[in-house]
């Protein structure tokens, strides 16, 4: 019964972190970040897409298969990194950086992948 | 304190100088590396070098596609290998867009020398790429040292002299570029910077199969920062980029492929990648729900994942998904290993474990400034010095490993002693400190002097020399001028040091010997290419040469021949044959070269001057690889004679008396000795009555170094080779008259 109990209000405690969190997140995070992180959620559907497909109808051809998915996780990766760099609370974290040099970083990365994904789809 | 120079300002005068110091250490590192070209000429060194040789010529001529899909039949006869996709292509994509960027503005210059001198040209770019690294973890002090350093160290010259046209050539300065990238982009959080560690690290992974230990590194990296808990965001956004890109870059490379996906050396990095996600999102949580325990949690939680993930690629190794490690790993953690299981990768002088003297001898002082380095690096130990640290414990282990990979420890080892000696000359050679001291005591001398003189009234005081300001300034002066003094010795000793190992151990090409008689007088001994020109004007284009692997690559650069294994060792099995052929009794070998397709068996000789590297030392190794496919009927104890010694002449064993090595080796070798004669490298007496009947001598050069034998054609009238030489008579035996 302890027990029980004891995992009750464990879950109630759990419950109610993440519903601080959500209202945190929802009263904290600007709508250019929230766009943001709209598109990394896209990113990651798009890439458990894939990575079903290949679960389920079997990983021929794999070039195509790993420049798909690689290219999910890649967009998600940069646009965290734009996140991140854009985000006004981490602004000291890195010295000399602007939104437009981290938005130029985005794009030069984005150049460089798609360049080798492109490639690598066959 | 603005002194103008040539109207220049101080910071105008220090980066001139540094422009002037970095040119004049690429003047150097190029200079000391042509002593090869001075002493014998512009030629392709040693074995790997002719391959890449011949492929990039091939390049050069056919175009990239043709290159790209490659099917040489002329190597490992009869089964042809897949030249395209089983090597890395980047040495020669490099040498030809040279030779052809040269040739676009009209300078006609040959592909041979664009080759024999491409290692020297990159390793400038070595210096210039170590001041960087250097003036990233210090300043620009120890960038200009550790340059310096790289630029005559002989752990890298022995890799990159002119004509040393080996993939380790362009492969350290990717090395060392790709490590100040990565740095560089971590210390400012950098995409862009990130990205350009992946350009240069899928550079270097078309360049060297040691972009492997890049791509462990940096995720171990990475890994001891997040255990240490420094995880910013500039780690995430600096790995993930490189990550993402290196990778998929990385599997461009066909002879790379998939393997980024399913085997162990890359999982590390993948498993790196996975945890700095949860890090990076846990950490991201952290700044919406503040809390003292976070951080406890985390390294909890980064902990529990490390064991997890590793116990998980364990487990998938050992379910063979993903793909176990790979032999030559393996005899990097124990050293036996090799030995036991895999003679062909023992085999190789230069996987042997490092002799001390070794480290002595490619590194001199360095090596001793290296703990000194780790010293002070764990002194201010910023992210970047966590880098360095590991990087020297790593290299320093794998070099102890394997004599090559003393090549991956000498940069890190130059960027450490710059550190070091940065460390110690910004002490010792401040002198402003010691100025003022100095006009401190001789201020307060006079003020002493005034004072005695009020005490003693007018006589002033007879003073010692010890008192004398003069004798104080240069007390004070002592300590700094004898370190200063010390270390300026021991950079000359440095210098000395590696020019000479450079003009004496590393600047031999090895295809071309160099001698000197007794008068002082100097010998080029030229034998092997005599070899290879007469079988490329003698014998028919299609004729199968064989030899052991070790002349694979020189017979198909230099004679153009085909050859049935070389230096590329893909297949244990058929060098495993070669072996069995050149160990068994002249019959068997007769029947297995006949059933090869073989014209010309060659061998490699140095009886008759006393050339140590010949197949005769080497026999004990193909015996021991073909012991190891065909295990019956082969026993290397065979081989030593009753007691129990590796004996060649007429006490020998009889399995070695017989083998077609020995044979070929000692054929009409005491006609030119004499009955007395004795074998140079071996030191004992020739072995008599040495006959040959399935094959015959096509050609034996100058010093008798390379002896070339037809495989005789089947007898016109069906009998046996022994029975028709028994029927012509002896036509050489015992028949010289001395």
């Amino acid at each position: 019964m302890a027990s029980q109990k004891q995992t009750q209000t464990q879950t109630d405690t759990q419950a109610v972190a993440l519903r601080s969190l959500a209202r945190r997140y929802t009263a904290q995070t600007p709508r250019r970040l929230r766009v943001i992180d709209a598109y990394m959620a896209f990113c990651v559907a798009v890439g458990v897409v894939q990575f079903v497909y290949c679960a389920a109808a079997g990983s021929f051809p794999y070039n195509a298969f790993l420049a798909g998915f690689g290219s999910a996780v890649a967009c998600f990766v940069f646009a965290a990194n734009l996140r991140m760099k854009t985000d006004p609370q981490n602004r000291q974290q890195f010295p000399g950086s602007s939104a437009e040099g981290a938005f130029g970083e985005f794009v030069f990365c984005h150049v460089v992948l798609h360049f080798v994904v492109a490639n690598f789809l066959g | 304190m603005a002194y103008k120079v040539f109207g220049l300002t101080a910071s105008d005068q220090t980066s001139l100088l540094r422009i002037a110091i970095l040119g004049l250490i690429s003047i150097v590192a190029v200079g000391s590396r042509l002593y090869s070209v001075i002493r014998f000429e512009s030629v392709i060194h040693e074995f790997d070098p002719w391959f890449n040789y011949r492929t990039t010529r091939y390049l050069v001529d056919n175009g990239f596609d043709k290159f790209w899909n490659w099917f040489d039949e002329t190597a490992w006869y009869p089964l042809g290998r897949v030249v395209g996709g089983t090597l890395y292509p980047g040495i020669m994509v490099t040498s030809a867009t040279i030779y052809n960027a040269l040739h676009l503005v009209n300078i006609p210059v040959d592909i041979r020398n664009v080759c024999v001198f491409l290692a020297p040209a990159f390793s400038a770019l070595t210096a210039l790429a170590t001041y960087q690294l250097g003036k990233e973890v210090k300043n620009a002090t120890a960038g200009l040292l550790a340059a310096a350093f790289i630029g005559v160290a002989p752990g890298y010259i022995s890799r990159s002299v002119a004509g040393s046209y080996d993939n380790e050539g362009i492969a350290i300065f990717l090395l060392v570029f790709t490590f100040f990238l990565w740095l560089r982009s971590v210390r400012l959080g950098s995409a862009l910077y990130g990205a350009l560690t992946a350009i240069f690290y899928f550079y270097m992974v078309s360049a060297w199969g040691g972009y492997v230990f890049i791509i462990n590194l940096i995720p171990l990296h990475v890994f001891a920062l997040l255990v240490m808990g420094r995880y910013s965001n500039r780690l995430y956004v600096a790995y993930s980029t490189f990550y993402v890109i290196g990778t998929l870059a990385s599997m461009q490379i066909p002879f790379v492929g998939f393997q980024p996906t399913f085997t162990s050396e890359h999982m590390a990095a993948l498993g790196t990648f996975g945890l700095i996600q949860l890090v990076a999102f846990a950490s991201y949580v952290r700044t919406l729900v503040p809390s003292d325990q976070f951080r406890v949690l985390i390294r909890l939680s980064i902990l529990g994942l490390f064991v997890v993930g590793f116990g998980g690629l364990v487990l998938l190794t050992m379910t063979k998904v993903i793909a176990p490690w790979t032999g030559r790993f393996y005899s990097l953690w124990d050293t036996a290993y090799a030995k036991v299981h895999i003679p062909i990768i023992a085999s190789v002088s230069e996987h042997q474990p490092t002799a001390w003297p070794n480290f002595f001898f490619d590194l001199n002082m360095l090596i001793w400034l290296l703990p000194a380095g780790i010293y002070f690096s764990f002194r201010e130990l910023s992210d970047n010095h966590v880098f360095l640290i590991l990087y020297s414990l790593f290299a320093a282990y794998f070099a102890g490993v394997m004599v090559r990979l003393i090549l991956t420890l000498t940069p890190i080892v130059c960027v450490m002693a710059g550190v070091a000696m940065a460390n110690v000359f910004e002490i010792y050679l401040d002198f402003s400190k010691t100025k003022s001291k100095a006009e401190a005591v001789k201020a307060e001398d006079s003020v002493m002097e005034k004072k005695e003189r009020e005490i003693q009234g007018e006589l002033p005081a007879a003073k010692t020399i010890y008192e004398t300001a003069g004798f104080k300034r240069f007390y004070a002066l002592f300590p700094q001028i004898v370190v200063v003094a010390n270390f300026l010795y021991f950079l000359c000793m440095f210098q000395l040091h590696c020019s000479w190992i450079t003009s004496s151990a590393y600047s031999s090409p090895s295809v071309v010997l160099a001698s000197r008689g007794p008068d002082g007088s100097h010998h080029i001994i030229d034998d092997f290419r005599e070899a290879y020109y007469w079988l490329q004007m003698n014998t028919k284009p299609d004729a199968k040469v064989l030899s052991w692997w070790d002349y694979g690559y020189q017979l198909a650069g230099m004679a153009d021949r085909t050859t049935l294994v070389d230096n590329n060792t893909w297949n244990n099995t058929h060098i495993a044959t070669v072996g069995k052929i050149l160990a068994s009794d002249e019959d068997t070998a007769y029947e297995l070269a006949r059933h090869l397709d073989v014209d010309y068996v060659l061998v490699v000789f140095g009886g008759m001057l006393g050339y140590s590297g010949d197949d005769i030392n080497k026999f004990l190794w193909m015996i021991r690889i073909a012991q190891g496919v065909y295990p019956d009927g082969f026993k290397e104890e065979d081989f030593y004679n009753a007691a129990g010694e590796y004996a060649i002449g007429d006490t020998a064993s009889p399995t070695m008396r017989r083998s077609l090595m020995h044979k070929l080796c000692y054929y009409r070798f005491h006609e030119v000795m004499g009955p007395q004669g004795f074998d140079r490298v071996r030191k004992q007496k020739l072995p008599r009555d040495v006959t040959l009947d399935n094959f015959e001598e096509a050609y034996t050069t100058e010093n008798w170094m390379v002896r070339i034998y037809r495989v005789k054609d089947l007898d016109n009238y069906g009998r046996s080779h022994h029975a028709a030489s028994a029927f012509e008579g002896p036509r050489f035996k015992n028949d010289f008259v001395f």
